[in-house]
C-alpha cells in the first residue's frame, strides 16, 4: 500500500497541526502521520474528546476544516530513500511518497537514574501526568514529584484535579534560577504553562527549589521517597513518585532523515529547513520551547513548505519565543548533584538490565553498547541514551532503521513505491 | 618513545586475539586502536566460527580456528556469548543436495564433525524452515558468539600480562622499526604486525584488500526461532561471485532469543548507509526461506565492511618488500572465525616456531611479490 502527498508532516502535536492547517489551507495535499490514535501530541493529549483546552480546540477544529489528511496510530519505522518513508499502522504498514517533510516530532522526558527509579509507582512528570488524565485511579492516593520547571506544576494540577493528593514538589533548580526564571515567564505568551503555574500556586503543595529525589524504597513497589531538600534529607511515604528532569527532543526520525543536529537539537535556519533539502524541523525538536514555541514554528514551516510568503508578526513571535527557550533551558539544565545519585547495582538500561557498574572502563556511547549492551534493547537507548548523555557527556550515536522496533515486514518496500529498481536475486 | 618486542595496529578480533598469543608467551606488546577495541568490523559482523570447505587452505585454517575457539570457550566470559548451535546448510533442491554428499566427505577427511539431514529430519530440527527444503549439511561443532565482548576479553587479557593498549589512537605512519600515531608519539617495534581490516591499505599501500559491504539485521528478543546456524548452500554460488551485489539467506539464533539475519554482500562499496533496495532483496531471499519472517519484530539493521582479498584468503605473514612489516588481515567475512588461527599462525613465525598447520597459503607473497604482481597485469 502506498500514500502521496505534497507535504507529509510528522507528528500531530501543536507544531504539526499548526504546518498541517497552513500548509493545507493554501492548497498543498497534506498528509499528517501520528503514532497516537488522536491528534494533539503529548502536550494536548486527550482534548480531542474533551474539548477543555480552548487553545487546543481551535486547532483541531481548524485542522478538521483543512483539507489536511489525518493517520492515526501510523508510525515512522524507516526512510528508505529521499522522499520516501515506511509506516507502520496497526498490523499492517504503508508507504508515503513526499515532496516536503516538517518534522514536529516533539519530546520526551529526561530520566536520571536513583536508587529505586525502575520500582513500580515510579513514573515520569508528565508521564504520571499523562496516566491520571487516561483514567489511572488516583484518588485519595499520595503523589511526590521531582524535576524541574513548568512540567511539574502542570502534572500537579492534573493530578490534583483528579482528587490525587500532591505531598510535595521538589525542583532541582537552584532558588535563584527558579524565581528569576517564573518572573520572566510573565512576559511570554506561554498560555497552557502560566495556566499550570497558576493552579500549582492555588493548591498550595509544598515546595521546594534546590530539591531533588535521593532514592526511592519499597518493597515490590514505591513506598516511600528520601528526597535531598536544600541539604537537608527528608523522607516522604507515597504511593507515586513522578520524577524525571525537563524534557528532550525526539530526535530519531530527524537523524534517520540524515538531518544535523546540534546539542540536542535540529539545525536548521531561518526558514526552518534543516540541512536535508526539503526537510523542515519545528516545535521542540528546535530546542524544548513549549507550545507557543512549537505553534509558531510550525505556522512558519507550513508556510515555507508552501512557497508562501510568511508575515511579519510570525517571524517576530518566533523570535519571541526562541528567547523563552532558552531561558527555559537554563533552567530546566540538570544540576551536577543529579549526575551522582545513581550506585553500581542502580540499573541504567532497563531493557537490557546493565547496572552504571557494567559501564566500568566504557569511555563512550559505542563501547557502553557494544560491551555493556546499553540501549540495544527495545527503547533503543531513548532513555538510558539521554541519561548517558547527561551523566557522562556522551553524545549520542548514529540511528539506524528501524527508528522503533517495527515487523520486519513494514520495512519491506512496496515494489511501486522505489524509484530504485529492486530484483530478484 | 616506548620500545616494544611488538606493535599491532589493529584492535579487532584479530589484532586482539594476536595480543592475547603473544602476551601469553612473554613477548611486550602494544595494541594500538583508532577507536575502541572490536568496535569496526569486527562489531558489524554476525560472530560465527564456521569451518568452510571452498577450497584446502580455506577448510585447514576455518576448522583449526573453530577447534582452538572450542578450546577457548570455557574461559569466556558468559556474555561472549559462545554457543556451540552448530551449522545447517540448507539444500533447496537435488543438485545441493548432491553437493551436501561431497562436502561431508570433505568435511570429515579433515576431522570435522558433518551429517546429513533428510528433508524430514530437517524440518524437525528446524520447523520454521519453508517446506519443501530436501536437506541439510550439519556441521556439528562451528558456533557463534558476540564478537566485539570476545576482542574486547583478548585485550584485558594481554593488558593483565603487561600490554599496553591503546584505544583512540590512530596511527599516521608505519616505519622501519617504529609506529607513529596521530598525536606525535612514537612506538618502537622489533615487529610490526598491521592488523587494521579494511584500513589496512591506508597504512600499507598496494595491499590486495578493498571493502565488501554486508547488512545485517536483529530482531528484538523472543523464543528462539531457529535452533542452528542456518545457511543456504546457494550462499557459496553468490557469495563467491566478486562482482555485482548479491544476497543469500543466513540467519543465527543468538542465546539472548534474538534471530540475526544476513547475508549481502557489495563488492567495493565502502559507504556504511543501509541500502534500502538490496536489503529489500535480502529479506525477500530471507522469507523464502523462513515464511514466517515478515511477522517478526526488527530492532535494528546495520551494514559493515569486510576486508576482502582477490582470493577470499587473508594476509598471514611477513610482507615481502618490507621485512620489518608482518601482516593479520584481509579475513574478509571470516574474521571471526579465524581470529584465533591467525593468532597462532602470526605468532608462530614471529618466534619462528612450526605451526599446527601450513602457513604458506595465507602468505602474502602470493600477491605482494614482484612475480605476483606481473602475473596480475598479464
Amino acid at each position: 500500500m502506498r500514500e502521496a502527498c505534497d507535504l507529509v508532516v510528522v507528528g500531530a502535536g501543536p507544531g504539526g497541526l499548526a504546518a498541517a492547517c497552513r500548509a493545507a489551507e493554501v492548497g498543498l495535499d497534506v498528509l499528517v502521520l501520528d503514532a497516537q490514535p488522536e491528534p494533539g501530541g503529548q502536550v494536548w493529549r486527550g482534548e480531542a474528546r474533551k474539548g477543555a483546552n480552548r487553545l487546543a480546540r481551535r486547532w483541531f477544529t481548524r485542522f478538521a476544516a483543512s483539507g489536511a489528511r489525518f493517520r492515526p496510530g501510523a508510525r515512522v519505522v524507516a526512510a528508505p530513500e529521499p522522499g520516501v518513508l515506511l509506516v507502520e499502522e496497526g498490523a499492517s504498514s504503508f508507504a508515503v511518497r513526499y515532496s516536503r517533510a516538517v518534522l514536529a516530532t516533539g519530546a520526551r522526558e529526561r530520566f536520571l537514574p536513583f536508587p529505586g527509579w525502575t520500582l513500580p509507582g515510579v513514573l515520569g512528570v508528565s508521564g504520571l501526568q499523562v496516566l491520571v488524565k487516561d483514567g489511572l485511579p488516583i484518588r485519595g492516593k499520595r503523589v511526590v514529584l521531582a524535576g524541574t520547571g513548568p512540567l511539574l506544576l502542570a502534572a500537579a494540577a492534573t493530578i490534583h484535579a483528579h482528587g490525587g493528593e500532591v505531598l510535595y514538589m521538589a525542583e532541582q533548580a537552584s532558588a535563584a534560577s527558579h524565581w528569576g526564571f517564573a518572573l520572566q515567564l510573565w512576559r511570554h505568551p506561554a498560555r497552557l504553562l502560566q495556566g499550570a503555574w497558576m493552579s500549582a500556586a492555588l493548591i498550595r503543595v509544598p515546595t521546594s527549589t534546590d530539591a531533588w529525589v535521593i532514592a526511592a524504597e519499597g518493597e515490590g513497589r514505591v513506598e516511600s521517597v528520601r528526597l535531598s531538600v536544600r541539604g537537608r534529607e527528608e523522607q516522604l511515604r507515597c504511593d507515586y513518585l513522578g520524577a524525571a528532569y525537563g524534557l528532550v527532543p525526539n530526535l530519531e526520525v530527524a537523524r534517520l532523515l540524515g538531518c544535523e543536529t546540534s546539542a540536542g537539537a535540529v539545525v536548521v535556519n531561518e526558514r526552518l529547513e534543516t540541512r536535508v533539502p526539503k526537510v523542515h524541523a519545528v516545535g521542540e525538536l528546535l530546542g524544548i520551547g513549549g507550545v507557543d514555541q512549537a505553534l509558531v514554528t510550525g505556522e512558519l514551516a507550513g508556510l515555507v513548505a508552501a512557497e508562501h510568503p510568511i508575515p511579519v508578526e510570525l517571524e517576530r513571535a518566533w523570535h519571541r519565543v526562541r528567547a523563552f527557550a532558552a531561558q527555559l533551558a537554563r533552567h530546566d539544565a540538570p544540576r551536577a548533584e543529579l549526575r551522582r545519585l545513581a550506585t553500581p547495582d542502580t540499573l541504567l538500561c532497563r531493557c537490557e538490565d546493565v547496572p552504571m557498574s557494567a559501564l566500568e572502563g566504557c569511555q563512550n556511547l559505542r563501547e557502553a553498547r557494544l560491551y555493556a549492551r546499553l540501549g540495544m534493547g527495545a527503547c533503543q537507548g531513548r532513555t538510558c541514551g539521554t541519561a548517558a548523555q547527561t551523566l557522562f557527556g556522551w553524545p549520542g550515536e548514529d540511528v539506524r532503521p528501524p527508528c522503533l522496533p517495527a515487523r520486519i515486514g513494514s520495512l519491506r518496500i512496496p515494489s511501486d513505491v522505489s524509484s530504485t529498481h529492486t530484483r530478484e536475486s | 618513545m616506548s620500545a616494544f618486542d611488538c606493535v599491532i595496529v589493529g584492535g579487532g578480533i584479530v589484532g586482539a586475539a594476536l595480543a592475547d598469543v603473544l602476551s601469553a608467551d612473554g613477548v611486550s606488546v602494544a595494541l594500538v586502536e583508532a577507536r575502541s577495541i572490536g568496535a569496526g568490523t569486527t562489531a558489524c559482523g554476525m560472530g560465527h566460527l564456521v569451518a568452510m570447505d571452498d577450497n584446502a587452505a580455506e577448510l585447514a585454517l576455518t576448522s583449526w580456528s573453530v577447534s582452538l575457539w572450542r578450546e577457548l570457550a570455557d574461559g569466556l566470559p558468559r556474555a561472549v556469548e559462545y554457543d556451540a548451535c552448530g551449522t545447517l546448510w540448507l539444500a533447496a533442491d537435488d543438485e545441493e543436495m548432491a553437493a551436501v554428499s561431497s562436502k561431508v566427505a570433505n568435511y570429515r577427511a579433515a576431522g570435522v564433525r558433518a551429517e546429513v539431514l533428510d528433508s524430514a529430519a530437517l524440518h524437525e530440527a528446524e520447523p520454521a524452515l519453508a517446506p519443501g527444503l530436501v536437506g541439510a549439511l550439519r556441521v556439528v561443532d562451528d558456533a557463534v558468539l558476540y564478537p566485539p565482548l570476545a576482542a574486547r576479553t583478548f585485550a584485558l587479557r594481554a593488558q593483565a600480562r603487561g600490554a599496553r593498549l591503546m584505544t583512540g589512537c590512530p596511527v599516521r605512519e608505519l616505519r622501519p622499526g617504529s609506529v607513529v600515531l596521530s598525536h606525535g608519539e612514537v612506538l618502537t617495534a622489533r615487529h610490526i604486525v598491521l592488523a587494521a581490516g579494511v584500513a589496512s591499505p591506508a597504512l600499507c599501500p598496494g595491499l590486495p584488500i578493498s571493502p565488501r559491504k554486508g547488512h545485517l539485521l536483529i530482531t528484538r528478543r523472543g523464543a528462539p526461532v531457529v535452533h542452528h546456524q542456518l545457511v543456504e548452500l546457494g550462499y557459496l554460488k553468490s557469495a563467491h561471485g566478486t562482482d555485482g551485489a548479491s544476497v543469500a539467506f543466513n540467519a543465527q539464533p543468538r542465546v539472548t532469543g534474538q534471530l540475526l539475519l544476513g547475508s549481502s554482500r557489495q563488492p567495493g562499496d565502502a559507504t556504511r548507509e543501509v541500502d534500502a533496495a538490496l536489503l529489500e532483496r535480502m529479506l525477500k531471499r530471507a522469507a523464502r526461506f523462513l515464511p514466517g519472517l515478515d511477522g517478526l519484530q526488527a530492532l535494528r539493521v546495520w551494514t559493515g565492511l569486510r576486508p576482502a582479498t582477490p582470493d577470499g584468503l587473508p594476509l598471514l605473514g611477513p610482507h615481502p618488500e618490507k621485512p620489518w612489516l608482518w601482516l593479520a588481515c584481509g579475513h574478509e567475512g571470516l574474521g571471526i572465525t579465524t581470529a584465533t588461527g591467525s593468532a597462532r599462525l602470526v605468532a608462530d613465525q614471529l618466534l619462528g616456531r612450526t605451526s599446527a598447520i601450513d602457513a604458506r597459503p595465507y602468505s602474502p607473497a602470493r600477491f605482494l611479490t614482484v612475480s605476483a604482481r606481473e602475473v596480475a597485469h598479464a
